[in-house]
């Protein structure tokens, strides 16, 4: 269990928003962000799209990556490694869960 | 973006403590609420509260959090979460859940609440119920925070850590992933308001915060994703302050019942402050203008070595309602840090009140 918590993201695994989790635009401070309990997460351009591809339906990582290697028209090995990051960190965050 | 200490430059509060009462069915021994309590009849009414909630929202908070006293014995609670996150807030509700069933947190919860902090006196029943004076409190609590995350929600556990459970850290950590609580928040009991009467029976000794400082650390890598651990230690020990509400009048505002604007909880004891209402004044006017925001706001009102140092816009000269507690003068640096000239009296309150004896508690008591 402990390991799994920890472990890196990987293709087959599908995340979404932790319990208590919100996307939400900040139309005062103007930008996106992640709440939960007592945090705030600042998303930029590339970690919105991200949280987007990753929870707004229910894909795998592996379509993640893919629709968002079409969004950008960019080499899907390019991205690839960069995403898997990007949802390791907002899991230890608490901010995602698998 | 400033520091002048003027208007301009004010940021946008992030975050609002809304106190929608101080009835409570518990009288937990640290209580940090005020000595005088506001009666029921001052209580402000949904009406007033739902212009505030979009005032905030309007002002730029981003979460409000429903507290108390117990904000459960308010009957227009899910009226006031439901219009709180139409206003675009994050809802979090502070609760001791002893009045708390599944049915009202599923009414909660389809108005909008986000997240319940469940507040613990301790992991063992017999125990907790002599901290929080409310006998059947504890397993009550178990029961309502299992039905909190069956149904979605987001669950924190607030352990109160002082003399008699410190000891026990490890097994409030385990109650909270036995609870499925995605965050644990490890508190030590702040001597404000009531508590203060119950530091001598309450202050644990250095050592016991040295062993519960190792204990937490040492458990923190295994519970990476599976449980947010905040902690804070108590700086009675420390040799530097912490920047009290991330700084005067710069992050958080607190509405108590009766509809005062304070910058932090405890600022009613501090003698000569003048706290706006917003009975009378809308909520961007007082974040921006109140004297009571004004006072202690950036770094002008400072006071040598602050003045002077290069941690002031770090820690913002401490917290100010320790300064008057401990110094007799809040406009004093927090004796914490050891530039202060006041920095000795706390090795006078840790040789007399910290400790493991078994003072005996002061209870207060206020009905519903
Ligand atoms: S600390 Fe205890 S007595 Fe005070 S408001 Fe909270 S639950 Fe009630
Ligand atoms: S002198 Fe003032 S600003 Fe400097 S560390 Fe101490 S409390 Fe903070």
């Amino acid at each position: 269990m402990t390991a799994s918590a920890e472990r890196q993201v990987t293709e087959d695994d599908r995340v979404r928003l932790a319990p208590g989790v919100m996307l939400r635009l900040d139309k005062v401070r103007n930008h996106w962000q992640l709440l939960g309990p007592e945090r705030v997460l600042i998303l930029d351009e590339v970690a919105l799209d991200v949280v987007r591809a990753a929870t707004g339906k229910p894909v795998t990582v592996r379509e993640a990556i893919d629709d968002l290697a079409r969004q950008f028209d960019a080499p899907r090995g390019d991205i690839a490694s960069d995403v898997l990051d990007v949802l390791t960190d907002m899991i230890a965050r608490g901010f995602l869960t698998r | 973006m400033t520091s002048c200490g003027t208007t301009t430059g004010v940021e946008p509060p992030l975050a609002v403590l809304a106190e929608l009462t101080h009835r409570c069915p518990l009288r937990c021994v640290y209580c940090s609420n005020p000595l005088a309590l506001d009666p029921a009849s001052k209580e402000m009414d949904t009406a007033t509260w739902c212009r505030v909630l979009d005032e905030a929202a309007d002002l730029g908070v981003i979460q409000v959090h429903f507290s108390g006293g117990e904000p459960t014995a308010r009957k227009d609670l899910e009226q006031l979460v439901e219009h709180a996150t139409k206003a675009g807030l994050y809802v979090n509700l502070i609760t001791s859940a002893v009045l708390l069933d599944r049915e009202r947190l599923a009414r909660l919860r389809d108005a909008g609440l986000q997240h319940v902090q469940i507040g613990f006196q301790d992991t063992m029943a017999g125990k907790a119920e002599v901290i929080s004076g409310f006998p059947g409190g504890h397993p009550k609590k178990l029961d309502v925070a299992r039905e909190v995350t069956d149904l979605g929600l987001a669950l924190t556990v607030n352990a109160i850590v002082q003399r008699h459970n410190i000891d026990r850290v490890n097994d409030f950590i385990d109650l909270a992933l036995e609870l499925k609580a995605g965050r644990i928040e490890i508190a030590n009991v702040q001597y404000y308001g009531w508590a203060l009467k119950n530091r001598g029976a309450l202050m644990p000794t250095r050592e016991q915060l040295v062993r519960m400082d190792e204990a937490v650390r040492a458990r923190l890598p295994e519970l990476k994703g599976r449980l947010v651990v905040d902690y804070v230690v108590p700086d009675y020990y420390a040799s530097r302050p912490k920047a009290c509400m991330g700084g005067w009048g710069r992050k958080f505002l607190n509405v108590t019942p009766s509809g005062k604007v304070l910058p932090c909880h405890a600022a009613e004891t501090i003698p000569g402050m003048a706290f706006d209402s917003v009975t009378e004044r809308s909520l961007g006017d007082i974040w921006a203008n109140s004297a009571a925001f004004q006072r202690y706001r950036g770094t002008d009102w400072m006071p040598k070595p602050c003045r002077s140092c290069d941690q002031k816009e770090v820690d913002w000269g401490g917290c100010r309602c320790q300064a008057l507690a401990l110094t007799g003068n809040a406009d004093n640096p927090d004796p914490v840090c050891d530039l202060s000239e006041h920095h000795g009296v706390l090795a006078g309150i840790i040789e007399t009140d910290g400790g493991t004896a078994e003072t005996p508690f002061i209870y207060r008591s206020f009905s519903l």
